[in-house]
């Protein structure tokens, strides 16, 4: 590869041809702000509008100041990143910028982790020329079931837009108007639950302020917490706990899963129990319905369809409802394993507990937005009380915590309550992509062959991070082929093949959020950082081999859950309890043609 | 921007249909489709543009950032005698700004409004290329050149009787 | 014998359309419809002085004719060879009647090579074209050079583009040649933004055949059989003549396949504008054409690398493109002479504001304002003191006075503090302020900045407000000094060329006129009048004999005074509506 020599700031560096320049300060530590600029390598995820022209520098010999973020360096180029000109510019930019920004820092749900209000103390802006006569762009407030959109404090970084359109592929966004009147709005400036909008909550992962941010439902779980007529539970979802501790200062993937279970405790639930535990009982009813597919197909039964297509993530569900509705009976009936948790707290739990339904709360902590949504499903409910009341993510639970005075690391570490917060570590990697399919494998393996995999529990060839991953496994003779998306881009594609008649897999894995789980919408920031997400993936691998069980159907409360009161997979009680239908959404659309 | 609801009608929807058709369903054609579906309805209310979006498999959003992009297309329907003030800069420097002021008095119209009986509408346009005859208004298709603000009674008086 | 009609936009806006029709008519009633023909031509240029009827051979150049001077052209003129003085031009300096164009100011410095069919064929008859060289340059290209010698003339000839950029043509041509690629577009921009400029409108309107043919010559040399004119929507007679012209060359065999004999391909399709000024800019323009907003992206890639659908595109104005076949015909040396060193060939304007002759002109490069100013716009419009020019639309800048003998190029306007940009021209008096022009076009800038970047997009619009503070005489000499700091560092930031050069009215008028800046914020005054919020109506003592006429009709009561004796104006309530001036009957009332 070509390399191209060049001065930033007086240092000589070489790079490889095509490197930008704010790459290029970056390898001299040289820390050039940037705002709208955001990259995901792995996922080669790049925002570079080139918009907020922040990042400018200067280059020798060019009459006006360079965008580092989309600026490639060119042989003998002397660049400058801090000079007077330089300085003045990016300041009078964000005093731009700020002029046209809402100034309630102090009551944001974004304060303390809001992008624009950093660079705006890195910067120095202590003043913004002339307010009083600048007018403010002003629109109404969008509050759906799982975001809320606020797009006063939109800075058009159009970060959302690239994850919603070109990652994602929901089209729920686009920027409208030009000029001063320019914003990010879904279609006709409707709501996002007119619009196909999934609720994957990528937009408000990578949102720099608060213009996207999730419903908050802290309030309404303190409320249940302190009303002595409530037993309240807590799911904990497998990503969480390794993500959690980011949101106290601890290093990217640490696992903090005692502790966590610790602060719950706390916080006052009377059971703290564990969404793996769930995620187990999806193994099983989603193992059994992928063997009964495939020995019906094995049989000639023309009915059946294949692949059948994992259905734990809800982002996932909402899209195919919207886009691709006459593929709704492929993926599996299975719920979630946050709404199977659900549903089997609100009756064999709570018959157990002697505990009536509506004085159950169940209030699960996800890493996710879309369950949110999902937990206010019509189907979801009986007699319009929800199997699962407040979904909360990573990042409310932590607020929660701090209200609580609670310091994260300074807890001692718990173990889950019985009998739902018994786990096996198929279950935990359900947190990450390739995780479900990896468990099912485990479990389905063992039930079509008879024979144990022993210690060889794990399966390579599903992890990864490639966008969408291709696997074989030999099952004794039978290969299952598998197909893994995470990202719905990458989910469209698979999708799209099927339709097409050209899809070869027997079982395919999709997760909405890229990474699966642990990149979800409702985690920590990353900031733009795709490190981070990789080493929340190593804590779950990690936390699945340190564990005594590692396969779903060994776990032991399940197995009593069976006897005691499920019956068999995908029997009656099973079927009502734990399985779903799906819907054509694409009707949901404002205007019927 | 501000829209009408409307009905569609199944011949309508032919019509929009028949238009993504000749231009073979392309994405890229999204602009010369909305011209010319435009041109036909004289305007793009939300379903129309919706009809579009799935035509050419285009996301609405998509659609909707496109129609609200450029100053030509528009949501609500023009009157049927359409007042636009050229306000380019040879007009500007001749006192277009004046005559507009005029005209928003006489029609009681702001700018971008259609009258509430649908006669008139108003808008400014830039820059017609008759900069000689500055500044310019036009009624529909018929250019006055050379206008007063005086003037601007006896222009629209020419419409007054008519549908 | 022939009486060429113009059928330009201004002069159709003022009824050439029915005055061609009524000649027809009297000559079939005359029985001379086979002796004489009328023919519709493009923009004759002298758009002040429309609707132009010229008769032909004899050169007679009338002016300002009305349908109801068509029965006495057709009596005195046709029949009996005389010519109607009073239609004729009048030299407004000597007092004398021009019949000959070429004798008036007006055309006398010009040198017309873009324009050089208006006026003088049927836009809608490609034989009109031909028989003045037409589509001789494309015959020359396709049988005698190879691509690398079309481009080399190009280069050689100097031409720079003509669309506000000043690029090198022939460059960008060699761009385009040196990326291979299974296919490579030739992109016509005719979506003619700048308000106050029409050139791209009269010479499509005028003359499409020479934008036709340039494209194929385009195509040829860098290897692209597919052209695509990217025209405003608002065009209409435009779009029609170009369409008809494009199924003529087809017709002809001068469009489609194996043009000539000579096995190249080259066909045009035509691309609708829809109203957005950032899509001048290529890249703009470009995501236009593929169906997306009209926003900018950042370069490179250059679209000569990765343009429409990703393939190499060129893309070159209206205005350039004319240019093409002539310099292919009578040589690059030829036009290289013409004009400046770094600025060759001529450059066509819209003159339009303050001046006696509104019109489009085109002048080698190199002729100075003051000759473009005086002599060919004949002066300042009622004998007013000449104030300014803006030149290069909103993305340029005013000049004054001392700029009066800058030679026009790219480099000296630009050195001035202004730009060439697409050929604007507009004059201004006395009577105009320097901080509402700038206003007048930020105006402009806010409205149809894409909204892509921060500088643009907030930054305009916060110069707008402070202008308007300014104006409203709010401001300080502290603002003038941020409008200063926040215009340079929008030139110096923004991502495109129209937010970069969005702020050069500012720029300009600051440097060029500061002490009318001064005047508005330490005297909330403006010297020329014009802001309303400056103005202070007031009684004359010594006129002013009590008749209550200006009381009774102030719609706020903000006049005072009992009968017979001397009023009185409250400046805290008066809205500056000049009501009570009209209505004084003894001059008693005065603006200050």
């Amino acid at each position: 590869m070509d390399t191209i020599k060049l001065t930033i700031d007086q240092q000589e560096l070489e790079v490889p041809a095509g490197t930008t320049i704010y790459h290029a300060a970056k390898k001299l530590g040289i820390d050039i702000p940037v705002l709208c600029y955001m990259e995901l390598e792995d996922w080669n995820i790049e925002n570079k509008p080139g918009g907020c022209r922040i990042c400018v520098v200067e280059v020798e010999g060019r009459h006006n100041l360079a965008p580092s973020c989309s600026t490639e360096c060119k042989d003998g180029m002397v660049v400058k990143t801090n000079t007077p000109r330089v300085m003045n510019a990016r300041r009078t930019v964000m005093e731009f910028i700020l002029s046209d920004h809402p100034k309630d820092c102090l009551t944001c749900p974004k304060s303390g982790s809001c992008d624009l209000q950093d660079m705006a103390v890195r910067l120095g802006v202590r003043e913004i020329p002339n307010e009083d006569i600048a007018e403010i762009s002003t629109y109404r407030l969008d509050t759906s079931p799982a975001i809320i959109r606020d797009i006063d404090k939109c800075i058009m970084c159009r970060r959302c837009e690239t994850m919603c359109n070109d990652v994602q592929t929901v089209g729920a966004l686009s920027a409208i108007n030009r000029g001063f009147e320019s914003v990010v709005t879904p279609a006709f400036e409707m709501n996002l639950e007119a619009s196909p909008c999934t609720y994957c909550g990528q937009c408000v992962a990578v949102c720099p302020t608060a213009a996207l941010t999730e419903k908050d439902y802290t309030a309404e779980v303190i409320r249940a917490l302190s009303d002595p007529e409530k037993t309240v539970i807590v799911q904990t979802a497998p990503a969480v706990r390794a993500a959690l501790g980011e949101e106290f200062g601890m290093e990217a993937g640490s696992l903090v899963t005692g502790k966590m279970v610790s602060a719950l405790r706390k916080l006052g639930f009377d059971k703290v129990f564990d969404t793996d535990f769930a995620a187990d009982l999806t193994i099983i009813e989603e193992g059994a319905e992928i063997l009964d597919r495939l020995k019906r197909s094995a049989n000639g039964d023309e009915n059946v369809r294949l692949p059948i297509l994992t259905s734990c993530c809800p982002g996932w569900v909402n899209f195919f409802e919207y886009h691709f509705p006459n593929l709704k009976d492929i993926p599996s009936s299975a719920r979630s394993p946050q709404q199977m948790f659900g549903s089997v707290a609100k009756t064999y739990f709570a018959e157990k507990m002697n505990v009536k339904r509506e004085n159950m709360v169940v209030v699960s902590v996800m890493p996710c937005l879309a369950k949110k949504y999902e937990s206010q499903r019509d189907e979801f409910k009986v007699d319009n009380n929800p199997d699962v009341d407040y979904s909360i993510s990573t990042r409310e639970l932590a607020h929660l915590m701090k209200q609580a005075n609670m310091n994260l690391n300074k807890l001692p570490d718990e173990d889950f309550d019985k009998p739902l917060g018994e786990s096996t570590g198929a279950g935990v990697i359900f947190g990450t992509t390739g995780g479900v399919i990896e468990a099912a494998t485990r479990t389905a393996y063992e039930l079509y062959t008879g024979k144990s995999l022993n210690e060889k529990v794990t399966f390579e060839q599903l992890r990864g991070w490639e966008g969408i991953r291709k696997a074989e496994v030999d099952f004794d003779g039978f290969t299952l082929k598998i197909g893994i998306a995470h990202g719905l881009g990458n989910a469209r594609k698979l999708l799209e093949e099927i339709e097409e008649g050209k899809s070869t897999y027997h079982a395919i894995e999709i997760m909405a959020c890229p990474g699966g789980c642990i990149g979800g919408g409702g985690q920590p920031l990353h900031h733009g950082n795709a490190s981070i997400l990789k080493k929340r993936s190593e804590a779950i691998y990690r936390e699945d081999a340190g564990k005594k069980i590692r396969k779903s159907h060994e776990n032991p409360y399940i197995k009593e859950l069976y006897e005691e009161y499920l019956g068999e997979p995908l029997g009656e009680k099973a079927h009502q309890l734990l399985h779903t239908k799906y819907f054509d959404r694409s009707t949901k659309r404002q205007f019927k043609i | 921007m501000t829209s009408v609801k409307v009905k569609l009608k199944q011949n309508d929807i032919d019509k929009i249909k028949e238009i993504c058709a000749a231009h073979n369903y392309e994405p890229g054609e999204l602009i010369n489709v909305l011209h010319q579906t435009q041109e036909y309805f004289g305007y793009l209310p939300a379903e129309i543009q919706e009809v579009i979006s799935w035509e050419l498999n285009v996301s609405a959003a998509k659609v909707y950032g496109v129609v609200t992009f450029y100053s030509y297309f528009t949501m609500t329907p023009k009157g049927r005698y359409p007042v636009s003030v050229c306000t380019g800069t040879a007009c500007y420097v001749r006192g277009a700004e004046n005559v507009l002021e005029e005209i928003k008095k006489q029609l009681d119209l702001q700018v971008g409004e259609t009258s509430d009986d649908g006669k008139y509408s108003l808008s400014c346009l830039r820059c017609v290329g008759a900069c000689g005859l500055a500044p310019v208004v036009l009624v529909g298709d018929k250019t006055y050149g050379r206008v007063a603000p005086d003037d601007v009674k006896g222009i629209i008086d020419e419409y007054k009787d008519k549908d | 014998m022939h009486l060429m009609v113009c059928g330009g936009t201004g002069c159709r806006a003022s009824a050439s359309d029915t005055i061609e029709q009524k000649l027809k008519n009297k000559l079939e009633e005359k029985n001379l419809e086979n002796d004489i023909q009328v023919v519709t031509t493009g923009c004759f240029g002298f758009c002040e002085k429309g609707p132009i009827i010229k008769v032909l051979p004899d050169n007679t150049f009338y002016t300002q004719v009305s349908p109801d001077d068509v029965d006495e052209i057709i009596e005195e003129h046709i029949i009996k060879g005389r010519q109607l003085t009073r239609l004729l031009y009048k030299d407004p300096q000597k007092d004398e009647t021009i019949a000959d164009a070429k004798d008036m100011g007006f055309y006398k410095k010009q040198l017309r090579i873009a324009l050089r069919n208006c006026g003088f064929i049927n836009p809608e008859n490609i034989e009109e074209y031909i028989a003045r060289d037409g589509y001789e340059a494309l015959g020359k290209v396709l049988t005698e050079m190879q691509p690398m010698d079309v481009i080399d003339a190009v280069k050689t000839s100097g031409i720079r583009g003509r669309g506000g950029g000043g690029f090198p043509t022939g460059l960008k041509w060699e761009f385009a040649y040196n990326n291979q690629s299974d296919q490579k577009y030739v992109v016509c921009n005719a979506d003619e933004g700048d308000p106050g400029a029409f050139m791209d409108r009269s010479i499509l309107e005028g003359d499409p055949h020479s934008v036709i043919e340039a494209m194929s010559i385009c195509g040829y040399s860098m290897g692209s059989d597919t052209g695509i004119v990217y025209i405003r929507a608002e065009y209409p007679l435009a779009i029609n003549r170009l369409k008809t012209a494009i199924n003529q060359a087809r017709e002809f065999g001068l469009l489609g396949e194996d043009i000539m004999g000579s096995g190249f391909n080259f066909d045009i399709q035509l691309r609708y504008g829809a109203g957005a000024f950032v899509c001048g800019e290529e890249t703009a323009l470009i995501h236009s054409m593929e169906g997306s907003r009209g926003e900018p992206t950042i370069k490179p890639p250059y679209p000569a690398a990765s343009g429409y659908l990703d393939k190499p595109t060129n893309v070159n104005n209206v205005e350039t493109f004319a240019n093409i076949p002539v310099i292919i015909n009578k040589g690059a040396d030829w036009f290289a002479k013409i004009g400046n060193k770094n600025s060759t060939g001529t450059k066509v304007f819209a003159l339009a504001g303050k001046i006696n002759n509104v019109g489009l002109i085109e002048v080698p490069m190199g002729t100075t304002l003051r000759e473009v100013i005086f002599e060919i716009g004949g002066g300042i419009k009622d004998n007013k003191k000449f104030k300014a020019v803006q030149t290069g639309g909103p993305s340029g800048g005013c000049l004054t006075e001392e700029h009066l003998d800058t030679p026009i190029d790219f480099d000296n306007l630009l050195a001035a503090g202004s730009m060439m940009g697409s050929g604007g021209m507009i004059v201004m008096d006395e009577e105009d302020c320097m901080v509402s022009v700038a206003k007048f076009f930020l105006d402009f800038t806010v409205e149809e900045s894409c909204g892509k970047c921060a500088p643009c997009r907030v930054g305009n619009k916060r110069l707008y407000e402070l202008l308007t503070k300014i104006t409203d005489g709010k401001g300080t000499r502290e603002d003038l000094d941020i409008l200063r700091n926040q215009s340079n560092v929008i030139k110096d930031t923004a991502l495109c060329g129209l937010g970069q050069s969005s702020p050069s009215p500012v720029l300009s008028t600051l440097n060029n006129f500061y002490e009318e800046y001064l005047a508005h914020v330490e005297e909330e005054r403006c010297p020329a009048g014009q802001c309303k919020n400056l103005m202070k109506y007031i009684i004359d003592e010594e006129n002013c004999v009590g008749c209550t006429a200006c009381a009774r009709v102030c719609p706020v009561g903000a006049i005072t005074g009992e009968k017979k004796k001397v009023h009185e104006i409250d400046p805290n309530l008066c809205i500056k509506c000049g009501a009570c001036m009209d209505k004084c009957k003894f001059n008693a009332i005065f603006i200050k």
